[in-house]
């Protein structure tokens, strides 16, 4: 089964077409790289998927419910860390934690015990009673991807996670990601544009200009262009230099 | 929607709230001396100028003072609704807000929490002003300090629900500054807060027809009456009915297919 199914979705802001037919899909248990430059459609497309945007055309499907007909179910089976830090400055990261929780309906006992799990995979369990106005970027990062998981969802989706990271943050965030995807089978859909950030056994999708331009195996772009790179393939599938 | 999930849910928004209030001091600070300023300052000097024929509920000629305290604590429900919209139009900026509207619940109760959290919040330092107002000699009933909650209730309902609407129309914080212009303070001011009807009557009638058309005025009004233990129905069907018609447009101006939010576009 699927764990998302995009489907010809498209979107605009009054003239401006910002997606045009996108469609593609996250198999469960996959790691799903959106690759694509600032303005591509990244954002749009997760404001799409987790319906802060109403999409007109197209379908949003999560494990076969669709996002339009039915939202709870589907935002129920997610996580999702927004390109925008969305913590709560003024909370701790624990009560960022719990807060979560209780939008997700989990109870007290399993909300505390679930933060202190998650928080402590994420190697940011000795920051839970500070505020998170006092974390550095990346840790306010982990405590976002910790606070994604605290419901247990299926399908995880970060857009550009690791912007405002230094590079080994970077490498940290991405490796935990990863090592969630193996050890739980969560599928994850990551938006980025550093194309570093891809690896052989991914999944790759390209989108330009609010299209899909390529989808498929990450170790397959370059040999099906003719090219040495995944960097050779998405600059001449973006026209980028 | 499962009952016990969406009580988790508003006892979660409620905590919220009430963490991010109480770590707020200066705000909270500030949400309690702006009443005492306008009953130790400007009833003190309004009280020498401004005479009061029998306007009821009260009974008897009554100090500026005594009529001014309903109109102060509804500002206090006003000026805490005006804070909260404000608040979610930083959420919105911030980022926090997706995570509100992102939550496995239907928006409108997501909403609904959110302004009833708000409002509950926003009780106790109302409370607190009508207690200490008894050192200026108005001194309702005790019973009327029980009365008058669900008035206040329904009252800062809304006043936030008003204020939700607001936010939903708001695309940054720059325009609360015209927000604060064009809709608090003329709202406070053509209204029963600070004068009797008849009173703005006598300035001139356009001002007293805006005024009885105000629903901050009905805010007032239903929390005088309250307070003296009286019941004004007419205020309260206006509060409630306010209430219902500002709470339908926040929720349409939320809604991810028609809302300001959807057709303004984010950030890439």
């Amino acid at each position: 089964m699927n764990a998302l199914a995009i489907e010809n979705l498209s979107h605009s802001f009054g003239s401006r077409q910002v997606l045009q037919n996108v469609s593609f899909t996250v198999a469960e248990g996959r790691m799903c790289i959106l690759l694509g430059r600032n303005g591509a459609g990244k954002t749009t497309l997760f404001s799409l998927i987790t319906g802060l945007y109403y999409a007109r055309t197209g379908l949003v499907r999560v494990f076969d419910m669709a996002m339009q007909a039915n939202p709870s179910a589907a935002l129920a089976q997610m996580g999702v860390v927004f390109q925008l830090p969305t913590l709560d400055l003024d909370l701790t990261a624990g009560e960022n934690l719990r807060y979560h929780a209780a939008l997700h309906g989990l109870p007290t006992d399993l909300s505390k015990a679930r933060s202190r799990e998650e928080l402590s995979r994420l190697e940011v369990l000795d920051r839970i009673d500070d505020r998170t106005r006092a974390l550095s970027g990346g840790q306010r990062r982990r405590v976002e991807i910790a606070r994604a998981l605290m419901h247990g969802p299926r399908l995880l989706l970060l857009d550009e996670p690791t912007t405002g990271l230094d590079v080994p943050g970077r490498r940290a965030l991405e490796q935990h990601v990863r090592d969630l995807c193996r050890e739980r089978g969560i599928a994850v859909l990551w938006a980025t544009h550093f194309l570093e950030e891809v690896a052989a056994d991914d999944d790759v999708v390209v989108l330009d200009r609010g299209r899909v331009c390529w989808t498929g195996p990450a170790d397959r772009i370059a040999p099906e262009l003719g090219v040495g790179s995944v960097a050779e393939a998405f600059a001449l599938l973006t026209g980028s230099p | 929607m499962k009952v016990d999930h969406a009580l988790r849910a508003l006892d979660g928004i409620l905590r919220r709230e009430m963490l991010r209030s109480l770590r707020q001091r200066a705000r909270l600070f500030s949400a309690m001396v702006r009443p005492l300023v306008w009953l130790a300052i400007f009833a003190a000097g309004f009280r020498s100028v401004l005479g009061l024929s029998i306007t009821p509920p009260y009974q008897t000629y009554v100090l500026y003072e005594v009529y001014v305290v309903p109109g102060l604590a509804a500002m206090m429900l006003l000026f805490h609704a005006m804070a909260s919209s404000l608040a979610m139009v930083y959420d919105r900026e911030m980022g926090s807000m997706r995570l509100l509207l992102t939550a496995p619940l239907p928006r409108w109760y997501l909403l609904a929490a959110r302004l009833l959290a708000s409002v509950i919040v926003g009780l106790p330092l109302v409370y607190l002003f009508l207690f200490v107002a008894r050192f200026w000699d108005v001194r309702p009933p005790i019973l009327g300090y029980v009365a008058v909650f669900p008035a206040l209730v329904l009252s800062g309902l809304m006043l936030g629900a008003f204020g939700l609407l607001v936010s939903s129309m708001s695309t940054q914080m720059e325009n609360f500054a015209g927000v604060m212009n064009f809709v608090i303070f003329p709202m406070f001011f053509a209204s029963t807060a600070l004068y009797p009807i008849w009173r703005l009557a006598e300035a001139g009638p356009l001002l007293a027809t805006i005024a009885a058309w105000n629903p901050f005025s009905s805010a007032v009004e239903l929390i005088r009456f309250a307070l003296y233990l009286r019941f004004d129905m007419v205020s309260m069907l206006v509060v409630v009915a306010c209430l219902v018609a500002f709470f339908l447009a926040a929720v349409a101006g939320y809604d991810p297919g028609r809302g300001l939010w959807s057709r303004r576009g984010g950030e890439g």
